[in-house]
């Protein structure tokens, strides 16, 4: 698969949230504003970047070798958990305003499906290490935009009278489905008519 | 005594179901519910993971550090993982191939992790097993009646294991015939998801209004 036909597929055909519901704790939680959205997007999209890399050399240079397949699920988590934290030091050292930004957010990332199901994805596809990359940037870039486009629904809804049983979490799932079901547009044949593959 | 064991474990049903009432672990509720079976899979994976990470952690409270109690207990659930898939993958395969990323997945759910931190962490192994049963039985409520409706109105079938000569599909009649194939789709799991919320916000409001 091409790049590109990579990124399409991640950020809209098989977007994170919206069609294989991976990360949607912090998409229900952190999606009341748009700011936070956005620290939360951007956070989430550089963890899976780097993670999705590093679970790939993970797998492929000490797994593999070892035959150590087994241990895939201990190890990826394993490594995502010191990486967040690693990351979280150098952004602290390096630039404390983009800490300051996505500061709050970063711990809440480890346990985060999206980081997770990249890296698994990433090697039940066979990617090799710039298609892992490229699909971990788009996974990132694909939660973002739903986020995003969920944090303004919910700042207008806010505005509404809803009804006091779907205020809050309820009103939220269903905005989420009607985004979902626009999502559903993108459809993998998509890809074949863009004459990607 | 007796009584507080009870309430641990039926705690988890309705008042603190974690599926509705505390809303974690959504990933892979709405992920696999297109199934029956797959949600009585997920269901056993997650009873048999919480069950051992509670009694584990429990045992293990007053030797783990609390400056690195999050990354002790991932390892602890991570291991139960892996071995739940391994044991899936040998015994159920189909099962397992169903599950699919959401199997792995199960490390990072929220569940799990927070009866650990919010629960076996403080309590006895006894009361943490308890909890982990109810809080089990309640997810296994909350991702079965989701599958159940949205197999029902989804493909009109009702898909449970194959037993001897019966295939494990059910055809329920008219449903069969006029399917809604959006509910076995994405934005169903969400739209039906939002609406049981609703309900079930609106059954506890209720209950506190009496």
């Amino acid at each position: 698969m091409s790049y590109i036909a990579i990124l399409i597929t991640f950020i809209f055909i098989n977007n994170f949230i919206l069609v294989q519901f991976l990360g949607l704790c912090p998409f229900i939680g952190v999606s009341k504003n748009s700011e936070n959205a956005i620290g939360m997007g951007a956070s989430v999209t550089f963890v899976t970047t780097v993670a999705s890399v590093v679970t790939w050399a993970i797998y492929y240079y000490l797994l593999v070798p070892f035959n150590l397949q087994y241990l895939q699920t201990l190890s990826f988590i394993l490594v995502i958990a010191s990486l967040v934290q690693l990351l979280e030091m150098v952004i602290q050292k390096i630039s404390p305003p983009l800490y300051k930004a996505l500061g709050i957010f970063l711990p809440l990332i480890t346990t985060n499906c999206a980081v997770l199901g990249i890296a698994i994805i990433n090697i039940t596809s066979g990617y090799n290490v710039m298609e892992a990359f490229t699909a971990g940037l788009a996974a990132g870039l694909g939660f973002t935009l739903a986020i995003v486009l969920m944090s303004n629904i919910r700042e207008r809804l806010d505005l509404v009278p809803v009804r006091k049983a779907f205020r809050g979490m309820p009103i939220a799932f269903v905005s989420a489905g009607l985004m979902a079901l626009a999502f559903m547009a993108f459809d993998k044949a998509l890809i074949t008519n863009l004459h990607l593959v | 005594m007796k009584g507080n064991h009870m309430k641990e474990l039926t705690k988890g049903f309705f008042e603190q179901n974690p599926v509705f009432i505390v809303v974690l672990g959504l990933c892979p509720v709405l992920g696999v519910s297109t199934q029956v079976s797959n949600a009585i899979g997920m269901s056993a994976g997650v009873f048999f993971v919480l069950l051992f990470s509670n009694i584990i952690i429990s045992l293990l409270r007053k030797v783990i550090p609390a400056s690195i109690h999050i990354p002790a207990y991932i390892v602890v659930i991570a291991s139960l993982v892996t071995v739940t898939e391994m044991v899936m993958h040998a015994f159920v395969p189909a099962v397992y191939s169903a599950l699919g990323v959401y199997l792995p997945l199960i490390v990072v759910n929220c569940i799990i992790l927070g009866r650990a931190e919010a629960f076996a962490s403080k309590n006895t192994p006894l009361d943490s097993a308890l909890d982990a049963i109810g809080m089990s039985i309640g997810f296994a409520m909350g991702i079965t009646l989701i599958a159940f409706i949205r197999e029902l109105f989804g493909s009109g079938t009702i898909t449970l294991f194959p037993v001897g000569g019966f295939s494990g599909v059910i055809n329920i009649p008219w449903f069969y015939d006029n399917p809604v194939r959006v509910m076995a789709l994405a934005p169903g799991a969400l739209l039906l998801m939002g609406y049981l919320k609703a309900f079930f916000d609106w059954k506890s409001s209720r209950k506190k209004g009496k």
